[in-house]
């Protein structure tokens, strides 16, 4: 393999891995609120997609990605009301077959009304031939702004919980309910926060990654998959970890590409997923002792 | 001495399905007959994992795997050619143990495949040791990582049989011959396993023999000591342990057990429908047991024989039209919010003794 070759694997696998941590982002921020894996988090990413590229001919690109955000956000907080709220501490079986259930049902109404084609947003800068050159790798624009709005959604992110009101209740509901509760706040509309929250920002991932991967009403499942191992890989709950975890399984994934037929390229993300949980269930990254105290 | 509950039940069972034939002879529906045999086997998909998650209270998202790893190597082994490695040691041995069968194709050249018997018990067998493999270290995970890893052997099971050329890539399998059961005997003719019409009723008692040959066996487990002990350790794991209860080897034991259900009814399935293709594997497939098996109820075996066989048959009919998948979606949820404890669950009598204040049961 060439030095160019390697560059050229790497930058794709940054790529994919920032849209995995992405993803995975989505899934600690609503285990940490609730302590549910969410298994229709790589439904919002789709949904968001698919509402930009409809809006797009009523929109400029901007705002309809925007516009997008906004309404997967009003979906996320809806299924929360619905499904999710008012239950009095479901068994997590229960919270599992919930929502496997909420994301077949978003898929089949993807399937109902944009069909089956494969669609995409166009390229924000540029079109689908148009690179830069770094030394002898060309480079994607889209790239750029994947990895661009990636760094920028961490940091917002991280801002958020850090310096806000709300972040900072966010985080007292995460780190003991009860005690939130006492405290005064409405742990109950911080739940509703976290699922907007993380519907917004899969749709914002699923805005940017459009153009290089396409969006399909399926598309969902295997990034739902592949984000739930980078969560994991980086110890649920841990989002610093999670875009480590997410940068290495895309690179991982990337260079795969040459040993291994592309048929087999899920593949190889569940099988790092199977393996970790068999091996390490508490994540490279996490503490064992700290994993006990969860509950899975 | 009485007779036990469950010996009227299956007596009962027997009755519905002689019934059922009876009923579609008499309105003039036999077509009925093939989407019941169908059901059955599923429902006997179904039952596997309804002990499974019940009373072993572990999820499994990788049941179709199981159910396609079961159909597809019948299929690949009744029908792909053995001829052109005649003089392998593997395939000499197997000849000379008389597992493989030799005939001719359609355009007549020759044609040397394993006996569908054989490719059975080497299907079953294999899905269950498949099982065995990744349940050791599968079922000591709990609760989402759980659901996840298994969802992730589906998704395995289903990538390979999508992309290896040997099991037919996206077209699967097709043209996979009758399964001869048994021989003809006396006045009898053979048992064959087969979609032909006039193979039809003869096949739905077999598939409906199967389910409730099935159904004894499971309902004899829970009965046993071994179903207590499943029971003690859906409700808590480490009280099991404490009380000496082999949780693990319990635990997997089952997972075995379901997962060569699943594949027995694959295999049967496949040689009555003729084939098998990817969307057997698929995670969606998983998920519509899961959906089963809750709507049933998790600790109800009767409840999720009733609920995997009647919705499952109404899906074949094409009851639920193009909104099949949203319908069982719905009905996941429906059921895990509203009656996390299956459908049948419902207090029916007592709704009926409110509503009729003077009626007493």
């Amino acid at each position: 393999m060439s030095l160019d070759l390697f560059f050229q694997y790497l930058f794709a696998g940054i790529t994919y891995g920032s849209i995995y941590a992405i993803v995975a982002i989505g899934f600690n921020i609503i285990y940490t609120t609730t302590g549910i894996i969410n298994f229709a988090q790589g439904e919002f990413v789709m949904l968001g997609g698919m509402i930009a590229i409809s809006l797009l001919e009523y929109l400029p690109l901007g705002y309809a990605i925007a516009a997008a955000v906004l309404i997967t956000m009003a979906i996320g907080a809806l299924i929360e009301m619905l499904f999710i709220r008012w239950l009095e501490s479901p068994s997590v079986l229960r919270m599992i077959i919930i929502t496997i259930g909420i994301s077949i049902l978003l898929r089949e109404s993807a399937l109902h009304i944009w069909g089956e084609s494969i669609r995409s947003l166009p390229y924000f800068y540029g079109n689908e031939i148009t690179t830069f050159n770094l030394g002898s790798v060309h480079i994607s624009p889209q790239v750029v702004w994947v990895i661009v709005a990636c760094a920028v959604m961490m940091a917002g992110l991280s801002v958020f919980f850090r310096s806000t009101p709300i972040g900072r209740e966010m985080r007292a509901c995460a780190a003991n309910r009860t005690a939130a509760l006492l405290c005064g706040i409405n742990t109950r509309n911080m739940v509703t926060l976290s699922f907007m929250l993380s519907a917004g920002i899969g749709a914002l991932a699923g805005c940017v990654m459009s153009p290089i991967t396409y969006t399909q009403y399926d598309s969902g499942t295997s990034l739902a998959i592949k984000g739930f191992t980078v969560a994991i890989l980086g110890g649920l709950g841990n989002s610093l970890a999670a875009v480590a975890a997410g940068i290495l399984l895309g690179i991982i994934e990337a260079f795969s590409v040459s040993v291994v037929p592309l048929a087999f390229q899920d593949a190889i993300a569940i099988a790092i997923l199977l393996l970790i949980l068999f091996v390490k269930p508490h994540g490279i990254f996490g503490s064992s002792e700290a994993a006990r105290l969860k509950d899975f | 001495m009485r007779t036990p509950r469950k010996n009227i039940s299956l007596a009962a069972l027997c009755l519905v399905t002689v019934g059922l034939h009876l009923l579609t002879a008499a309105t003039g529906t036999q077509y009925y007959l093939t989407q019941l045999t169908m059901a059955a086997y599923y429902g006997l998909v179904v039952i596997g994992l309804g002990v499974l998650m019940g009373y072993a209270g572990q999820i499994s998202i990788g049941h179709a795997g199981f159910f396609a790893i079961g159909g597809y190597l019948a299929a690949a082994l009744t029908t792909r050619n053995l001829e052109p490695f005649r003089d392998a040691p593997l395939v000499r041995g197997l000849d000379s143990l008389g597992l493989l069968a030799a005939g001719q194709d359609i355009y007549g050249a020759a044609l040397l495949t394993v006996t569908p018997w054989a490719a059975c018990l080497l299907a079953v067998s294999l899905a269950g040791l498949v099982a065995l493999v990744i349940g050791v270290p599968v079922l000591k995970l709990r609760g989402h990582y759980l659901a996840m890893a298994t969802l992730g052997f589906g998704t395995i099971v289903y990538r390979i049989f999508l992309a290896s050329p040997y099991f037919g890539e996206a077209d699967g399998i097709a043209e996979v011959p009758a399964f001869p059961l048994l021989p003809a005997l006396g006045g009898f003719g053979p048992v064959v396993v087969s979609g032909g019409a006039e193979h039809r009723v003869l096949n739905f008692y077999v598939a409906w023999g199967v389910l409730i040959l099935g159904m004894a066996l499971l309902l004899n487990l829970i009965g046993s000591r071994v179903g207590r002990a499943l029971r003690s350790l859906h409700s808590s794991e480490e009280a099991a342990e404490a009380s000496g209860i082999a949780t693990a080897r319990c635990k997997l034991q089952v997972f075995v057990l379901s997962a060569v259900y699943a594949a027995l009814a694959g295999v049967l399935l496949t040689h009555f429908n003729g084939g098998i293709g990817p969307s057997e594997a698929s995670v969606m497939k998983s998920v519509r047991y899961v959906a089963l098996v809750a709507v049933g109820g998790m600790t109800n075996l009767w409840g999720t024989l009733i609920m995997g066989v009647g919705l499952t048959f109404l899906s074949l009919r094409g009851v639920f039209g193009a909104h099949d998948d949203v319908v069982f979606g719905a009905i996941l949820i429906a059921v895990m919010l509203f009656t996390p404890e299956g459908m049948l669950s419902l207090r029916l009598k007592e709704w009926a003794r409110r509503l009729i204040p003077g009626a007493r049961s």
